[in-house]
């Protein structure tokens, strides 16, 4: 625990003095792509939330087992407080897994609709604000466990306020998919459709924030179907969007595209299958972990659905497995650009030189590579 | 690639960024802050609520004298660090080895402190809550000063051999960034142990 958390600060303190302080000439912060804004917001959570839980799991712990008689186990001790200090960790952490997942989306899907992203300013200010907000609702998970109601109100009703800032960001992505100019390269139609789950996502958000209904449906298969429908559905799907993206400059070899659509189809009718059909049972009263349930409750179609779903689910992502293998050694070649993008790593060979760039490049605008492919058009007359 | 070599219109003449030193430790900053301040708010949640002795009131003094000289060893290493800028190398190992005299007579306080709470008074971190949470945040905080105490001294090491120049000037700035925190956290503990907390 140590270990890893004190590896988790050093890699947030070295993405924040990278990204703030060893950007190249002109690439102000309000040119910086967004994968990189994103990750400045993901780090600054990492930093203020991950330090006091491997501080206060690793060294506080220990020192209370190694003096002997732990005194925080004492009757007076005993109280939701060690919760609070978990969970003031355990909800951001969410969003360090999911932010990087949106920096992969929004650095994506405006490339493939053809137009710079949308709203470029709002989207670094929604991701500040759920950075900050993410940091404070702690509590919301927190409901069924007897919290006066004065602190039950306050982070139900907070909780549904940051709802805003992500809703806007979904929306502007979503918004890419409405008039795309061009039709759609191979593989990543894939990528196009990531923002599907995300709708339904924050619905099932919504409804577990609200405390009553929170003390209805704790610790059911509800919750269960929760977060898996955000960490598949919203990180899973971006993170093989990012494959089918960025493998192509890792390796130089582009993905093969009919497996890359057997992949998406299968994994999206397994997700469904598996998450959609889960929170059924969890209304119908099944409690999460446990192994076995008598018979005659309702619950065993639902669960049969979804062992069929994760099976699906498994076989996709055997196929996409095998598409990595077989196009990293067989692969058509892909060349420096192959998606037409605009961000500095395509203007470098495939795989890219161990020294990156031969000159450090200089960038006026947000789309450096547009730039220089547009002499006559560049962004930089419209900053 | 020769095409991103290509001058673009509009770059800005000097191109200047913060210096990533002062970056990290400023997060690092950040983060210690944030499990300080788990500390204090566990200590304060618990004031009060041990159900057996000792208490607070009954055995802690208050150590004026040892926070006086964590305190001032801000100073001299904010001095210290100027002086190094200057090119004035003897003064600055002068004052540097001040600031680790002072940081040590700290720690040396806050052992006796320990010493005496548990020999005489029989409080240790499994005795009641104000042992515990005492003991961890004191004990954090000692953790801290001792930290900052040994990279002093790796700096002192390099000093007397010679290896330190007006060139690293900035490296030690980071370095007395540290111990300025590491003062100020002391500030704060202090406020919230012994003032508040009794």
């Amino acid at each position: 625990m140590l270990v890893s958390g004190f590896g988790s600060i050093s890699t947030a303190i070295n993405i924040i003095a990278t990204i703030l302080s060893m950007r190249c000439p002109g690439m102000k912060l309000s040119r910086m792509p967004l994968l990189a804004w994103l990750n400045l917001v993901m780090a600054g959570m990492v930093i203020l939330a991950v330090s006091p839980l491997t501080q206060l799991r690793s060294c506080f712990r220990s020192t209370v087992t190694l003096a002997g008689t732990s005194s925080i186990r004492r009757p007076e001790a005993l109280q939701p407080f060690w919760m609070h200090f978990f969970w003031i960790f355990g909800h951001p952490e969410v969003y360090v897994l999911i932010i990087p997942a949106f920096a992969f989306a929004s650095e994506i899907i405006p490339v493939f609709s053809r137009k710079p992203i949308f709203g470029y300013p709002v989207m670094v200010a929604a991701t500040i604000c759920i950075g900050f907000i993410g940091l404070s609702v702690w509590a919301h998970h927190m409901f069924t466990i007897g919290m006066n109601s004065y602190a039950n109100s306050f982070f139900c009703v907070y909780d549904n306020g940051y709802r805003g800032p992500y809703r806007h960001q979904d929306l502007q992505l979503a918004r890419h998919d409405v008039g795309r100019k061009d039709p759609v390269q191979d593989a990543d139609d894939l990528l196009h459709r990531i923002p599907a789950p995300v709708p339904d996502r924050r619905l099932t958000g919504v409804m577990m924030s609200v405390a009553p209904f929170d003390w209805q449906l704790g610790n059911s298969y509800f919750v269960v179907a929760h977060f898996h429908y955000v960490i598949v559905g919203g990180i899973l799907f971006c993170l093989f969007g990012a494959f089918y993206y960025w493998f192509p400059k890792i390796t130089g070899r582009l993905l093969n595209e009919t497996l890359g659509k057997l992949h998406f189809w299968l994994f999206a009718i397994g997700f469904h299958l598996t998450f959609d059909s889960m929170h059924i049972p969890g209304l119908l009263g099944m409690p999460r972990r446990i192994y076995t349930y008598e018979p005659g409750r309702g619950w065993e179609i639902w669960n049969l659905i979804e062992t069929i779903g994760v099976f699906v689910q498994g076989i996709a992502t055997l196929i996409f497995v095998a598409n990595l293998v077989l196009s990293y050694f067989n692969g058509p070649k892909a060349g420096n650009d192959p998606w037409d993008a605009w961000t500095l790593e395509w203007s470098v060979s495939s795989p890219p030189p161990v020294y990156n760039f031969a000159s450090i490049p200089t960038v006026a605008s947000r789309r450096p590579l547009w730039d220089l492919k547009h002499p006559e058009d560049p962004d930089s007359h419209y900053e | 690639m020769s095409a991103t070599t290509t001058p673009l219109p509009g770059i800005p003449g000097a191109w200047k960024l913060p210096y990533r030193g002062k970056v990290g430790m400023a997060c690092l900053i950040f983060a210690e802050s944030a499990i300080f301040t788990i500390f204090v708010v566990a200590y304060l949640f618990y004031v009060g609520k041990s159900l057996s002795g000792p208490t607070p009131r009954e055995v802690l003094e208050t150590p004026i004298f040892y926070t006086v000289c964590l305190l001032s060893s801000s100073l001299t290493v904010h001095f210290a660090g100027k002086l190094l800028e200057r090119g004035r190398r003897g003064a600055f190992l002068l004052l540097w080895v001040l600031t680790i005299v002072l940081g040590a007579l700290f720690l040396y306080g806050t052992g006796q402190e320990w010493h005496r709470l548990i020999y005489e008074h029989g409080l240790t971190i499994s005795t009641n809550l104000f042992g515990t949470t005492y003991y961890s945040l004191v004990g954090l905080h000692a953790f801290h000063v001792t930290a900052g105490l040994i990279m002093l001294s790796i700096v002192l090491f390099f000093g007397l051999a010679g290896r330190v120049g007006p060139e690293q000037s900035s490296r030690v700035d980071v370095l007395s960034l540290y111990w300025h925190f590491v003062d100020a956290v002391w500030v704060v503990v202090f406020t919230v142990v012994y003032v508040l907390g009794r």
